[in-house]
């Protein structure tokens, strides 16, 4: 009896440590019944991609306060897609500025969520855009 | 999950091929689909299995807090730096009402990270009670097979009666921590009795002189004469034949003190674990262990495909519909309800 469950990876990527922010996600995420891997504050990209690859995730979340997600949140795309996850999908959470949301968007996140999102549409934009294969 | 470079599927062949590989992608993909159970994950577990038996395979459980996945964290790096190499399955619960979970083990691992000898996998335990996954023991093998010379299961933290890791690893860690018990808990049955080494980490915190008293009180009372094993889905005690039951030959559980966020101790213990490692092949009991732990396997893989079986020639509506409101109305009962809808088999 197969039994398929979306995996989540919550990370915070750069150096702010204020992680409340992604506790919260990744807890909203846990009752909605995904499963959800938390690896904590001051990720570089590279232990990011190297965690998503191990948990063989569906979705990579990013919670950045810091302002350099113009920096990290690309170079997680890349190094995915460098080891082969074409279809992990990428979201960022925290700050973003709105000029900065189509930009992340063509570097390949797919979703960013700002201040006041509620934790329903998170979850809800996951279950729309995971394709779990049969 | 979808190969990237085909956008199909990738086959029970080339997953079994590419775990053989080292390419860790496929590994990771093949333990997703043997966690999930998919419908060819006995195909790829089959042709695996010829490449395993080579891990030594060391459990570690304990009590929620005592520090597991940091001692994890440390004994791992003290493989690596005696260079083994080693993979990590830290279990986590799965929630009973949303059937999510929340896999927090790796925050303590970070010091694993950028090691290619290193691999570590999250898993929750998806409905199982016994401190593991049902999948556990199934993943464990195809790291086994993937060539890793040391694989640590860290259980769920269990509380006293979470034994199954007794029957998947070689040697069992149970972690202790200061000021959690007093002698009576000591005494009680269950998770005590399945340790090969007893850890009392955190032992630079106040009243591990007590806890050490009270383990080695308990281990005296134990005399480590009988031994656990696990037989038709039951753990029980067997004498140890009398030719072992000699004091050189007798494995003796001692009590090991760790600081763990500061690696003290942790070579100490991982000595310990080998010694264990060379007693079990010297003195027979590995194979003993090897033995019943097919067994085991077998029975569960019989026991899964009866179940499914039996509950597929169940009519739908037999455990749902009519049936059960007849109970609840008390106009039947479970018990006869139940012979019945066997009968219709």
């Amino acid at each position: 009896m197969s039994e398929r469950k979306i995996r989540v990876l919550v990370a915070k990527p750069g150096l702010d440590g204020h992680d409340r922010g992604a506790k919260v996600v990744a807890r909203s995420l846990r009752d909605a019944g995904f499963e959800v891997i938390y690896t904590g504050i001051r990720q570089t990209p590279q232990m990011i991609a190297e965690a998503a690859l191990q948990e063989d995730v569906d979705v990579v979340g990013l919670s950045i306060l810091s302002g350099a997600h113009m920096t990290l949140c690309p170079k997680v795309v890349e190094l995915l897609r460098a080891q082969g996850q074409d279809n992990v999908l990428v979201l960022v959470g925290g700050i973003i500025p709105d000029e900065d949301v189509e930009k992340l968007k063509t570097s390949g996140v797919k979703g960013v969520f700002g201040p006041g999102t509620s934790t329903q549409d998170i979850s809800d934009f996951i279950n729309g855009n995971v394709k779990v294969a049969a | 999950m979808v190969a990237p470079e085909t956008g199909v599927r990738a086959s029970a062949d080339s997953l079994a091929a590419g775990v053989l590989d080292g390419n860790r992608l496929l590994l990771a993909r093949t333990i997703s689909r043997v966690e999930n159970q998919e419908a060819d994950a006995h195909q790829i577990l089959g042709s695996l299995y010829p490449h395993t038996g080579r891990a030594h395979i060391i459990g570690v459980t304990g009590a929620p807090g005592t520090g597991k996945s940091t001692l994890v964290t440390t004994l791992a790096q003290s493989y690596r730096q005696a260079g083994l190499t080693v993979a990590v399955v830290a279990i986590d619960p799965t929630s009973p009402f949303t059937g999510g979970a929340l896999l927090g083990d790796r925050v303590r691992m970070r010091a694993l990270a950028g090691d290619p000898g290193v691999f570590v996998r999250s898993m929750a335990t998806r409905g199982s009670l016994g401190g593991l996954s049902k999948t556990t023991g199934d993943v464990v093998s195809v790291l086994d097979a993937a060539g890793f010379e040391r694989i640590i299961v860290e259980t769920v933290g269990v509380g006293q009666a979470e034994v199954e890791i007794a029957s998947t690893a070689h040697t069992t860690l149970v972690v202790e921590a200061p000021g959690l018990g007093d002698e009576v808990q000591a005494i009680k049955a269950g998770i005590l009795e399945i340790a090969d080494v007893l850890v009392i980490n955190k032992a630079d915190r106040p009243g591990v002189d007590k806890t050490l008293r009270a383990l080695e009180m308990m281990l005296e009372i134990e005399g480590g004469g009988p031994r656990l094993i696990r037989h038709h889905g039951q753990l029980i005690r067997v004498e140890t034949p009398l030719e072992m039951a000699e004091e050189e030959n007798r494995w003796r559980v001692i009590v090991m003190k760790t600081v763990a966020t500061e690696g003290s101790g942790v070579f100490e213990l991982r000595e310990r674990i080998e010694a264990h490692r060379t007693w079990l092949l010297e003195s027979g009991e590995m194979a003993i262990r090897e033995q019943l732990r097919i067994a085991n396997t077998l029975e569960n893989i019989i026991r899964a495909e009866l179940n499914r079986r039996i509950l597929a020639t169940l009519p739908s509506h037999g455990l749902t519909g009519h049936v059960v409101e007849r109970i609840r109305h008390r106009e039947d009962n479970p018990y006869s309800a139940a012979d019945e809808l066997l009968g219709k088999i």
